[in-house]
């Protein structure tokens, strides 16, 4: 082959693989802006928006050669000062929380397991794992309320075996939420926990075991740090889903689970407040974006960390 | 191939217990026999190399030292102490695992303290001897990085001051130098005898490579199949191998199918289609028995002109050990050539190697060429099996 022929070739290569790069980066990266960035942008904009009756008023007013820019930050004030926004908030965040340590703890065994068993029986636990997602995700939720309704079929069976005499009160408590909110995420914790697991080094275990670890030692001095990037992954995905989640505080919650997904619904739906309801959603974007933000940091460190 | 000098030769201790004792182990898995009743003495100071083609069972036997697979049957006295039984992190045993196994969220430093640490060591106890170590394989400058960071001759470094820094009573070595390319693997073989010597462990290794296993170990065992063929010096197996498997396996061999014409206590002949071989030693078997004669390549000489009677080694062979062909192959290696010679009257192609002394050498054969093929009877070797 002459030089000029090779040259000529690997150009060609050169622009396809440029092109073929762009557009596999290209077509997510339009999506996510058409259908998350823009629509953020709408809300940010109703946030700070006055209303005027059923109509928003502009931003910007042109009159008599002044152009005035008018952002309405009282809705931000108004959250930044008022305890029940703030609480609501909070007590997200913590069931939030609660949840992602409830599912790691179920996961994280559930996982290992998967991971260690023989790799002709993985495909079939890993189908497990998916299966409830070929029913419909509310009609799982709406199960749980017939389960643990006072008269449903825990109570009801608990009383026909003489274990209790009255039922005991589960819907709409925290109880049911956390239970519901763990029932549903725990599979976006076991599979990036067992797509890390899965891959690991075995002999790292023999080796730990050959410089004297028992394999209790094994366990935590390697495979749970080696896994640490999983338990993150999975953690994450469990974790921001969770503080905006709305129809399970709506299904399972009671009035002592204030959820900021169901104060979002009631300043949209009832109060028709839009301004307002665009206010709490950004502040809970914030909310999500500062870990999610970490998080990236820290993906983005071992990536260039671990590549030779 | 030739045999490599060996740094130190076996040390021989008559009437001492052998250091590591493995009596009749036998480990099956399922109705497979993966080690088959094998017995073997290690003496203190020694590197013993296991040596065989993958699935012969070495591995096996090196996971059963370490504790990583329980024997089926036999046992294994370490120091006279009963390993069986054991697990791994209660043996005083440590492994440089295949492609070394190194911790990588753990710095080099942590890598080579984590067996100390778990042995409960006081805190600068563990800092001398973790510092003795990468001292020993001179890598103090790099105790911070992890391993990703390192070159492979680096870790495999790291992997061996990590297994030495418990001061193992036995060292097991799994394919030592496998994942290093060939330029590296020579240098680092005798490095890493050197530093065995030096620290003076006991150390059993795992080979597939018969040069590491000559370079590096005083005793060679071969294995196949489960069991151990020949066990000996590196020189035993290679100039007396016990059967065909171990000749065949161990460089490369001529080997001539034949039966005993006269057996006597001083010397045999041996009839086979090629040529008559004179073998100047005594056998273990009888007359009209069927038998192989190998022969090594560089044992052989090739030229274009019978042998004098002169150059023989005793006026017996004269006649014998002598057969003509032509060339049909020879590859030039530089310090060597290789010829492939079609024997005549028969399909057998005898491999001879000539060392290239001179810098013209003046045979000059080729392709083509009829050659006389010619061997002394005391450079042959009988196998009955």
């Amino acid at each position: 082959m002459t030089a000029s022929v090779k040259s000529i070739s690997f150009l060609h290569q050169r622009i396809t693989g440029i092109w073929g790069r762009n557009l596999v980066i290209g077509f997510p990266l339009a999506f996510l802006l058409v259908f998350f960035l823009f629509p953020f942008l709408v809300v940010l904009k109703i946030s700070v928006s006055e209303m005027d009756n059923v109509v928003f008023k502009d931003l910007l007013v042109w009159s008599d050669g002044l152009l005035q820019l008018k952002l309405k930050l009282s809705n931000y004030i108004f959250i930044a000062q008022d305890e029940l926004y703030f609480q609501t908030y909070l007590s997200s965040l913590k069931f939030a929380a609660v949840t992602t340590a409830l599912c790691l703890l179920i996961a994280y065994p559930f996982a290992y397991f998967m991971a260690r068993s023989p790799a002709d029986k993985r495909p079939a636990l890993l189908m497990l794992v998916m299966l409830p997602f070929w029913t419909s995700f509310l009609l799982r939720v709406y199960a749980w309320k017939m389960l643990l309704a006072d008269n449903g079929v825990f109570n009801n069976m608990a009383i026909a075996a003489g274990l209790i005499s009255e039922p005991i009160k589960m819907m709409n408590t925290p109880f049911s939420l956390v239970l519901g909110m763990v029932y549903t995420y725990v599979p976006f914790m076991i599979l990036p926990l067992y797509a890390n697991l899965v891959k690991m080094d075995l002999r790292l275990l023999e080796a730990a075991l050959d410089l004297g670890a028992t394999p209790w030692q094994a366990f935590w001095r390697i495979t749970v740090p080696l896994s640490k990037s999983g338990v993150i992954a999975g953690s994450m995905l469990v974790f921001i889903p969770c503080v905006g989640e709305f129809v399970i505080p709506e299904l399972l919650g009671g009035p002592q689970t204030l959820m900021i997904g169901r104060v979002l619904w009631d300043e949209f739906f009832s109060n028709n407040d839009w301004p307002m309801a665009a206010t709490v959603a950004v502040v809970m974007v914030l909310l999500i974006i500062v870990p999610l933000a970490l998080f990236n940091k820290y993906q983005a460190e071992n990536a260039t960390g671990d590549r030779t | 191939m030739a045999t490599a000098p060996n740094s130190k030769p076996a040390p021989v201790k008559t009437g001492a217990a052998p250091f590591l004792q493995i009596k009749r182990v036998v480990k099956q898995f399922d109705d497979v026999f993966a080690v088959d009743d094998v017995s073997l003495d290690i003496q203190q100071g020694e590197i013993f190399a296991l040596l065989g083609s993958s699935g012969c069972g070495k591995s096996t036997l090196l996971r059963m030292l370490a504790g990583f697979e329980a024997p089926t049957s036999g046992q294994i006295m370490l120091a006279g102490q009963d390993l069986v039984g054991l697990a791994p992190y209660e043996r005083p045993i440590n492994m440089m695992f295949q492609s070394y196994a190194l911790f990588p969220h753990l710095s080099v430093w942590d890598n080579v303290a984590f067996g100390l640490r778990r042995d409960g060591l006081p805190k600068d106890e563990i800092e001398t001897r973790v510092t003795q170590m990468l001292d020993l394989v001179q890598l103090k400058a790099y105790a911070k990085r992890k391993p990703h960071q390192l070159s492979g001759g680096q870790q495999q470094r790291v992997a061996l001051a990590r297994s030495l820094a418990k001061r193992p009573k036995l060292l097991l070595l799994d394919e030592p130098l496998g994942a290093l390319d060939a330029k590296l693997r020579e240098r680092t073989q005798l490095e890493l005898v050197d530093i065995i010597e030096q620290v003076g462990v006991t150390c059993v290794m795992v080979t597939h490579d018969q040069e590491e296993a000559m370079v590096m170990a005083t005793r060679i065992g071969v294995m196949s199949e489960g069991k151990i063929l020949q066990i000996g010096r590196p020189s035993d197996i290679y100039e007396t191998p016990n059967c065909r498997f171990v000749a065949d396996f161990i460089g490369s061999v001529n080997l001539f199918k034949g039966t005993v014409e006269v057996d006597e206590a001083d010397h045999v002949v041996i009839g086979s289609p090629e040529c008559k071989h004179y073998v100047s030693h005594g056998i273990t078997g009888t007359s009209g028995m069927a038998v192989h004669v190998a022969v090594r390549p560089e044992k052989i000489s090739i030229q274009t002109t019978p042998p004098r009677d002169d150059e023989r080694d005793s006026p017996e062979e004269i006649g014998m050990n002598v057969a003509q062909g032509v060339i049909k192959d020879l590859a030039y290696l530089g310090s060597l050539t290789t010829y492939h010679v079609a024997l005549d009257g028969g399909k057998t192609v005898v491999k001879v190697t000539h060392t290239n002394a001179a810098r013209r050498d003046a045979t000059q054969l080729t392709w083509g060429d009829r050659v006389y093929v010619w061997w002394c009877g005391s450079d042959v070797v009988v196998l009955t099996s």
